[in-house]
């Protein structure tokens, strides 16, 4: 029988929910990594067990953690453990993220805008984002802060940046949002392997369509009237995109305001806001097997982050966008004030599609019946920063 | 030689003593790290690190990193080697963490007699 594992990633360490796949009894793990930030976990799909984590802080800066077993036991990948004997350095360090300035490979782009206007020095602060390859275990891609993209293609024992990104032109115009610069999202395209998507707060989004070599922004459509020119190629705060793997071509959008889709791989983007209470929020999801179901969860505004009139509510759409519906069964309807940040949303790829999202209250919700009805996995873990799912055989 | 002393600090004997009694060699320097690099490392107490002298924060450092490289880039800076700005080093009730890298340790802690803290600072809360 079909299993779920939720990778739950918190202020305070991570968490890991498991359940068969009727998921109304579940086992919860944790915490590993107690005390830790815990920006975002997640599997290979090559090979399930494989799990990257984010582990962060303030203190002591950024760890990347691994575990082969599903994770029961966690590693630093590339550093072993001395009982005894002569040390030795590592010859790689996975917590090492270091800007590529070279002439070779990049351009030797070093600052970016600043909150006033000036220019900045790109320094790495953490990594957001964890995305495995879709077809080889020990690739991995890291969407950091501030904002570049790295891959390691030897299991996270040693990161280089794709400069191209950074270094394509737009790079010393972007500015860090309200939760600094950061590259939150990284979507690879099943159907073409050297085509990725990502995001960045608040630059926008963009795509390679040569493994990494080369970017471009694609944000076309997208208005944001708090910035000098609302349609600028780049300077939107997007905060979070999804897409149906089974749908390569069409992206859905949760930008600071607004929800937007693509139906071109983001050469130009319509508003579906529709009938939504209001579009500000950070997450946005997809049915995993109808392309055209999409979720959000509405947040009042820029400056109240919390569900609207204190009633949490996930939308959904079956027509992608414009006409939602509120789905509050299970879900608290008077008094409630968390947010749901972008990565805090999943779906699983059972048959009857399992969505999940965590809250900053430290509720991990689940619908076993694609949103109808809600119920809590955990109500009290530390604040949620992410939440994905594995589908396991 | 360094099995053997681990040995007598595991079965009681103190680093004064054992300082005292191996004239011939560098005595353990002594190093106290926060709560959450020991579980980094998985170690409890405190470290005890063979250093060849000098004996300053950069070769202490490079000792401890050496022993337990899952620690290094969370003290100090991976390429720059700059200490992290809510760390800081203490020893003798001094604040050492502006000195200059490369200066003497206190003789105290070169000879195990003092512990080299390493602090968190008490900062933030806000989470």
């Amino acid at each position: 029988m079909s299993k779920v594992r939720v990778l739950v990633g918190t202020r305070k360490g991570a968490f890991i929910l498991t359940s068969d796949g009727k998921r109304d009894k579940w086992e919860v793990s944790g915490p590993f990594f107690a005390g830790w930030e815990i920006y975002h976990m997640k599997g290979s799909p090559v090979d399930p067990d494989r799990i990257y984590a984010s582990q962060t802080s303030g203190w002591f800066g950024q760890i990347l953690q691994a575990s082969t077993d599903g994770g029961k036991t966690w590693f630093q990948p590339g550093v072993k453990l001395e009982e005894a004997g002569p040390p030795a350095f590592p010859a790689k360090a996975s917590n090492r993220f270091v800007y590529d300035t070279s002439d070779a490979t990049g351009k030797p782009l070093t600052t970016h805008q600043w909150y006033d206007g000036t220019q900045h020095p790109w320094e790495f602060k953490r990594v957001w984002h964890i995305e495995p390859s879709l077809t080889d275990a020990g690739t991995v891609y890291a969407g950091v802060e501030d904002a570049a993209l790295f891959r390691s293609t030897d299991g996270g024992e040693s990161w280089h940046e794709l400069p191209g990104l950074r270094g394509h032109g737009t790079g010393p115009d972007w500015q860090p949002g309200a939760g600094g610069m950061c590259l939150h999202s990284v979507i690879l395209d099943p159907s073409n392997p050297q085509r990725i998507y990502i995001a960045i707060s608040a630059a926008g989004a963009f795509r390679t369509d040569d493994g990494g070599a080369t970017w471009k922004p694609i944000n076309k459509g997208l208005y944001s009237k708090h910035i000098p020119n609302p349609t600028a190629e780049i300077g939107h705060c997007v905060h979070h995109i999804a897409m149906n793997p089974r749908r390569p071509g069409v992206l859905f959008m949760q930008k600071h305001w607004d929800v937007m889709r693509s139906d071109d791989a983001g050469d130009n983007w319509t508003k579906i806001s529709g009938n939504l209470p209001t579009d500000f929020g950070f997450v946005i999801d997809v049915h995993s097997h109808e392309p055209e179901t999409v979720y959000v969860v509405p947040i009042k505004s820029d400056s109240e982050h919390f569900p609207l009139d204190g009633k949490l509510r996930v939308y959904r759409s079956r027509t992608g966008g414009n006409e939602w519906e509120p789905l509050t069964n299970g879900l608290p309807q008077s008094d409630c004030y968390v947010n749901v940040l972008r990565d805090a949303m999943a779906v699983d790829t059972l048959d009857e599609c399992g969505v999940y999202f965590g809250t900053t209250g430290g509720q991990v919700y689940v619908s076993s019946d694609a949103g109808d009805t809600w119920s809590a996995i955990v109500h009290d873990l530390p604040a949620v920063l992410s939440v994905e799912v594995q589908t396991l055989a | 030689m360094a099995r053997s002393l681990r040995h007598r600090w595991e079965t009681g004997e103190t680093w004064e003593s054992m300082a005292g009694l191996q004239s011939n060699m560098a005595p353990f320097v002594r190093v106290q790290i926060p709560y959450h690099l020991r579980n980094l490392a998985r170690i409890d107490g405190e470290v005890q690190l063979e250093v060849a002298a000098p004996v300053t924060i950069r070769t202490v450092l490079d000792a401890l990193e050496a022993r337990y490289p899952m620690l290094r880039g969370t003290i100090r800076e991976h390429d720059t080697l700059a200490r992290r700005p809510f760390l800081r080093f203490f020893a003798c009730e001094e604040d050492l963490s502006l000195n200059p890298p490369d200066d003497p340790l206190p003789e105290v802690v070169a000879q195990g007699k003092e512990p080299l803290l390493i602090i968190g600072a008490i900062a933030g809360g806000s989470r």
